[in-house]
């Protein structure tokens, strides 16, 4: 069994630090992704995929993003995100030269290099590409030690799909299988329609020799999981991203308690198998 | 059961067919045809008589319905390993969406009045294809419930 990997916090995990806005870019209508990097004086933070920051607007409020970036690049730090609530709003305004604050890294990471020579299966949904990103940039990195490596995202419609230009680069240039599809089509869609479950059944790869990676709203996953069982998938291989309130982000203030678990210090990536009996209990 | 096409091996490799009996696997091959559709063509149109359903070989098949004012509507798309098309098995045995090839499908068609009566002569058969086809239904049903669930549309309350 792969397990999510641990990592040690940061030194002063409650202090942030000065990051400056290098690009603002406008995924979709209501997402964006900011490039930063460190305030002259401060250091680039290094992570690893799947981990998140706690991102601090200044006079707004502080939110958990996880990082979307290459963590071969880590001088520029990336953050895609959702425009969901009063900080986000406040996030997505900000232009090159405006200054947040940062803490993290934070949260365990996708176990990419336990999933050498294994086969490699990505289950995105909507905004949980985001997260996987730095983990098939890692992948892609060092293609040549997994087996098939396969990315199936599903969006809600045409114009909510994510890093479109990657996606089609990452199918051009790379041994990477990409699936889209989408909830609701468009007139001028011409690719998949239907849920992102719906591709695991048709994909190649070989189920007693895989390792996924899942991130998205939890009921896709939750089904995302059902599917890869069907296959054969054991769910000690699947591993799931899990999003909670996370406030202090070094499991202290239990706004993020699932259980027994803090996501922000345990998580955000689990093995499945940790965390599904949690997953099923509502009252969670 | 003559098997006029040769089409039981290719049946024989599909995953909606592994496991049946090699003798129920030559009577339906006896109803079975090779068909191939260029992309844009119709394979079905909805309200239509269904005498048949299709076995995706290759390509991609968007199912359709058509809305005023907004068209023909993807409600979903099967390829390649999927079945298309149930309403041969209930009555009143039509098309209930439309069917439209985005790109160059191969498919085997299957006679569904022929595989019916077959079905009748032989319950056996009929339970072991009522069995799959009651499968891929609960799939569609649930992926379908999963589609109306918006899940992508929202997010948790967040600062």
């Amino acid at each position: 069994m792969t397990a999510a990997v641990p990592h040690a916090p940061p030194a002063a995990p409650m202090t942030p630090h000065p990051f400056v806005v290098q690009r603002a870019l406008p995924e979709t209508d209501d997402t964006f992704t900011l490039e930063l990097a460190a305030d002259r004086g401060f250091e680039p933070l290094a992570f690893r995929p799947g981990q998140f920051n706690m991102l601090y607007v200044f006079g707004v409020g502080e939110v958990p993003i996880s990082i979307s970036g290459d963590p071969a690049t880590p001088q520029t730090l990336v953050h895609t995100t959702r425009v969901v609530g009063a900080t986000t709003r406040a996030m997505r305004q900000l232009k090159r030269g405006d200054q947040l604050g940062v803490r993290g890294p934070f949260g365990t990471a996708w176990p990419v290099e336990e999933a050498e020579g294994q086969d490699v299966l990505f289950v995105a949904g909507g905004i949980g590409l985001a997260p996987l990103r730095p983990a098939l940039y890692r992948v892609l990195s060092r293609r040549e030690r997994y087996g098939r490596v396969v990315l199936l995202y599903g969006a809600r419609t045409p114009d909510d799909i994510l890093f479109r230009r990657e996606l089609r680069n990452w199918r051009a240039d790379f041994d990477l299988e990409v699936h889209v599809t989408v909830d609701r089509a468009t007139r001028e869609w011409r690719g998949n329609v239907g849920v992102v479950t719906a591709l695991i059944p048709r994909v190649p790869f070989d189920p007693r020799n895989t390792v996924a990676l899942t991130c998205g709203p939890e009921v896709m996953m939750r089904f995302t999981v059902l599917e890869l069982q069907r296959r054969g998938v054991e769910p000690e291989h699947v591993h799931v991203s899990l999003e909670r309130n996370m406030k202090c982000a070094i499991g202290l203030c239990g706004h993020c308690q699932l259980g027994a678990e803090f996501v922000c210090r345990d998580g955000p990536v689990f093995p499945y198998a940790r965390v599904r009996r949690l997953l099923d209990v509502r009252e969670l | 059961m003559t098997d006029p096409h040769g089409l039981a091996p290719l049946l024989a490799d599909h995953p909606f067919f592994r496991g049946l009996k090699p003798e129920h696997l030559a009577t339906i091959a006896g109803c079975a045809s090779n068909v191939r559709f260029d992309a844009g063509a119709m394979i079905a149109r909805e309200g239509d008589e269904a005498t048949q359903f299709y076995v995706i070989r290759h390509g991609t098949v968007a199912v359709e319905s058509f809305a005023p004012h907004a068209g023909p509507v993807t409600i979903q798309t099967v390829s390649a390993g999927d079945i298309l098309g149930w309403s041969w098995l209930l009555p009143p045995y039509n098309w209930q969406f439309s069917a439209r090839a985005q790109d160059l499908v191969r498919a085997i068609a299957l006679d569904g009045t022929c595989l019916r009566g077959k079905c009748e002569a032989d319950h056996d058969l009929g339970y072991e294809l009522l069995k799959r086809f009651a499968e891929i239904v609960a799939q569609r049903l649930s992926a379908t419930r999963l589609q109306l669930l918006d899940l992508y549309g929202q997010t948790p309350a967040r600062p």
